[in-house]
């Protein structure tokens, strides 16, 4: 039925949501939502962090049961199977939070539960081939045999993405796919979407990147606090118009006005020449009240710097100087306690504690501000909770919740707030608004502006450009392991960041 | 608009009573179920004589396993205790027998101070095996079950170490079979001991960093957590309380042998595991570990006071407590 389909959404209805409502323990996250989803179609699911997207996608794919309300495939309602069962139907997902076991290599779990046999044994050598093709046709560098466990983040999502691209399937959701992915991975991604939506598979994109959005998709559904609120097609919305519609009020301007920091100012951080395994000979110097920003591919080395100058990570050689005093290599207490923090960008395996409530989380980096002698005081962390939920509008209909249970952008909120408990002078954010909105992204961004201001001095590392160039007083951009570019003022603009990342320009000698 | 929010707020009171965490509770109820079923099965049973009885014998596996819930907390596991406590009980006799001090009073004061600090010494052994020398915390700690079990062997000669001075055991004996304020001793014991150990284990910064570890030792890396030195005091902990549990074994029997605390480490990590402790770690639940005790030591006296059941087959029945309680906790797990 698959052929007569093509184009922009036009085909027959092939998944929808009748009334879909959804109660954890008795809170209810979704009301009565409507949604369909065509033949052919590619449909954005936009909303706050914390609207019900990732919900509503599970109870489509069969993970989650809803608490009322029906599914109806091929214009029947049915009971979708748990746990990934679906995927007999033709109904994929690419989970927000990864699902990956560890311990397998990128074959075995791309082929996981639909191993491929000869004579009864398993023909590793056209598994690894197949791999290997859909990995080509991402355009992903990822070898084939490497264990899950020794891949980074990006590459672990584009082993997701590959995994769900090749199941043959009809529906395919995708939740948050770009947000660990560089502007050239998301373009093999869009481009294979494409290619499959013309082929009469239907896709749901859940995103927080509003021009993502408007490249690619057809349709696009807004929820806002679990209700649905509008669905049109993409073409009669701006990034604006939706934005409203997520936030229900009109948004300001993103981004705070840039504040330079003196010439004569104070220089609190120094990188001399450090060097890991990766990363060579990179020097820098952070003043106070400083935002830098890094810029660069995935793969650039950014993070293992970042760590290796917080100490999570032995330097091979090099200085790391904080207020002109030098910091032991690899001591992540040597650097705390002289005020340098690092929030990394690997929140579920680096940043938080899943089977944790929010305070416990929330102040694990800072438990010596919670009382004496090592006695902690639960008012007082209590009191930091209020005030980190009202700071970052760390939104949770239930105050309880395990943090692996909050949704993604609302970790990230926490993860945040975590760090900034620790009250540090010298901030290293790595990707500080991943699968943030846009109106918290907008309140984060004034929050480190607001740091800033008040003699702080961030390092924020980020892949979305708009970000760098709209927060930060100077750019530095890494290219394999060195900083190929450092720009100031006017420079700074996505060409030129392009141009030094790709590796068309290099700085002339410094 | 207004009775939306107040259905919030019903909604939110409702939950929180029925949020009582399933698996802390679970325990407690089997302990109430197992007590109904002894009463039914021997009247003598529910006595508060036989109970307190039951509570003290349970002491020395309760005592360990404490020390066992911050081991498995923060994701290790220590299969030495039970030749630790071999080893350590044997290392204090040895030292009463030595008569280096003469008055007894003297003796007995350096002998409790020469056994917490033998017995903290053999956690850091075991703390420091797993963490500076990077091996599995199963492996190290089997290696040390071997070395302490055979060193106990060795200082016994394969019989049994006795304590002779008859004045030393008169002075001792109450620590085991004395009461205070109407309590035996043992169990006074088992609640400090428990009081202690939930005080540090839920309300201090180390109790915290326990848990962060157990659950994942990345995030508490990066969360500036000095990850080894928090698995080692556990082990240290361990150790300690391995001493304090042999304090109370000593003067019951006043004897040890080669023989003494043979797979009390299965028992310990049962009793936790029973308390609902999460074996991968990052949960501890120290009253459940009590309670985890207590119903081993139950189940055993019921056998004992019922006529149907061998009693030769408390091993067995034990196993199937072990596997039972992880069927439910897992069940438990899946449902919340
Ligand atoms: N398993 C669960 N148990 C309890 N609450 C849950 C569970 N899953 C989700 N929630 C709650 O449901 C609400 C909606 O979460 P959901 O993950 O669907 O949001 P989202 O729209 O995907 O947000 P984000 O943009 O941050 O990813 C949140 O308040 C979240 O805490
Ligand atoms: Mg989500």
């Amino acid at each position: 039925m698959s052929s007569q389909i093509s184009g922009a959404g036009d085909g027959a209805v092939v998944l929808s949501a009748r009334r879909i409502s959804k109660s954890f323990n008795g809170v209810q996250v979704l009301f009565g939502v409507d949604f369909d989803l065509r033949a052919g179609e590619i449909h954005a699911l936009m909303g706050e962090n914390g609207a019900g997207k990732s919900t509503l996608v599970k109870i489509l794919s069969g993970f989650e049961q809803p608490t009322s309300g029906d599914i109806i495939l091929d214009g029947h309602p049915v009971k979708l199977p748990p746990n990934g069962a679906a995927e007999a139907l033709g109904i994929v997902i690419i989970h927000q939070e990864f699902n990956l076991a560890e311990h397998l290599t990128v074959t075995e779990s791309l082929f996981l539960g639909r191993e491929v046999t000869r004579f009864g044994v398993l023909d590793r050598k056209f598994m690894r081939a197949e791999t290997r093709r859909v990995l080509d046709l991402l355009g992903s560098h990822v070898d084939e045999n490497a264990m899950i466990s020794s891949l980074s983040i990006a590459d672990k999502q584009m082993v997701e993405i590959a995994k769900a691209i090749s199941r043959d399937a009809r529906v395919v959701f995708m939740d948050e796919p770009t947000a660990v992915l560089s502007r050239e991975e998301t373009n093999f991604l869009f481009k294979q979407v494409r290619k499959l939506r013309d082929q009469g598979t239907s896709f749901v994109f859940v995103s927080h990147k509003l021009d993502e959005v408007m490249e690619l998709t057809d349709r696009v559904t807004v929820l806002r606090d679990g209700q649905w609120i509008k669905t049109s097609p993409t073409s009669i919305l701006d990034g604006e118009s939706i934005a409203q519609l997520m936030v229900g009020r009109e948004l300001s301007k993103l981004y705070p006005a840039k504040r330079e920091p003196d010439v004569d100012e104070e220089i609190v951080l120094s990188v001399d020449a450090v060097s890991t395994g990766y990363v060579k000979d990179v020097s820098f110097e952070v003043r106070k009240g400083e935002i830098l920003g890094f810029s660069g591919m995935i793969g650039s080395g950014r993070t293992e710097l970042m760590e290796a100058i917080a100490g999570l990570r032995s330097r091979a050689s090099g200085e790391v100087i904080i207020h002109g005093e030098a910091v032991p290599s690899g001591d992540v207490h040597a650097a705390n306690r002289r005020g340098l923090a690092y929030m990394t960008k690997d929140r579920k395996s680096k940043g938080l504690l899943l089977n944790s409530r929010m305070t416990a989380n929330l102040t694990l980096q800072s438990l010596e501000n919670h009382g004496k002698l090592g006695y902690l005081s639960p008012a007082s962390e209590a009191q930091a909770l209020e005030r980190a939920r009202r700071r970052f509008d760390i939104r949770v209909r239930d105050g309880n919740v395990v943090a692996g249970r909050m949704s993604g952008g609302n970790q990230q909120k926490l993860l945040l707030a975590k760090v900034m408990e620790t009250e540090p002078e010298i901030i290293i954010i790595d990707e500080p608004t991943r699968g943030i909105d846009v109106g918290t992204k907008q309140q984060i961004y004034h929050f480190i502006s607001a740091l800033a201001r008040d003699g702080r001095s961030i390092i924020v590392v980020s892949s979305e450009m708009p970000e760098v160039i709209g927060l930060c007083t100077r750019v530095a951009v890494m290219r394999e392991g060195r900083i190929v570019g450092m720009l100031e003022g006017d420079e700074i603009s996505e060409q030129e960041i392009m141009r030094y990342a790709a590796g068309l320009k290099k700085k002339a000698a410094a | 608009m207004d009775t939306s929010v107040n259905e919030e707020t019903r909604d939110v009171r409702r939950r929180n009573w029925r949020d009582i965490d399933l698996r802390a509770v679970a325990p407690f109820a089997a302990l109430i179920l197992l007590l109904i079923l002894g009463a039914l099965v021997n009247p003598n049973f529910i006595g508060l004589n036989n109970l307190a009885n039951v509570a003290t014998r349970s002491a020395f596996i309760a005592i360990i396993a404490i020390g066992a819930t911050f081991v498995i907390s923060s994701g290790d596991l220590d299969l030495s205790v039970g030749a630790m406590v071999a080893f350590v009980a044997s290392l204090m006799i040895l030292f009463m027998n030595s008569g280096v001090i003469a008055d007894p009073a003297l003796m007995l004061t350096a002998a409790v101070l020469f056994a917490v600090v033998a017995g903290s010494l053999c956690g850091l052994a075991n703390g420091l095996i797993t963490t500076v020398g990077r091996i599995e915390p199963f492996i190290a700690t089997l290696g040390t079950m071997g070395i302490y079990r055979g060193l106990t062997t060795w200082l016994s000669q394969g019989g049994a170490i006795t304590l002779k001075d008859p004045a030393l055991q008169e002075i001792y004996r109450p620590a085991y079979f004395g009461s205070i304020l109407g309590v035996p001793v043992p169990i006074v014991v088992i609640l400090a001991v428990t009081c202690i150990a939930a005080f540090i284990l839920y309300r201090t910064r180390y109790g915290r960093h326990v848990v962060a570890v157990g659950s994942n030792a990345d995030v508490a890396r990066y969360s500036g957590i000095p990850v080894n030195r928090v698995r080692t005091i556990a082990f240290v902990i361990q150790g300690l309380c391995v001493a304090i549990a042999v304090l109370l074994y000593v003067p019951r029997l006043g004897s040890t042998s080669a023989t003494t605390g043979i797979l009390w480490e299965l028992q310990a990590i049962t009793a936790v595991v029973v308390g609902g402790t999460a074996l991968k770690g990052g949960a501890g639940r120290v009253w459940g570990t009590i309670c985890g005790a207590f119903i081993l030591e139950l189940v055993g006296n019921i056998m004992l006071l019922s006529n149907f059941i061998s009693e030769y087959l408390i091993g067995a029945i034990q196993g199937t407590i072990i596997i039972v309680a992880m069927l439910v906790q897992r069940s438990l797990v899946r449902k919340s």
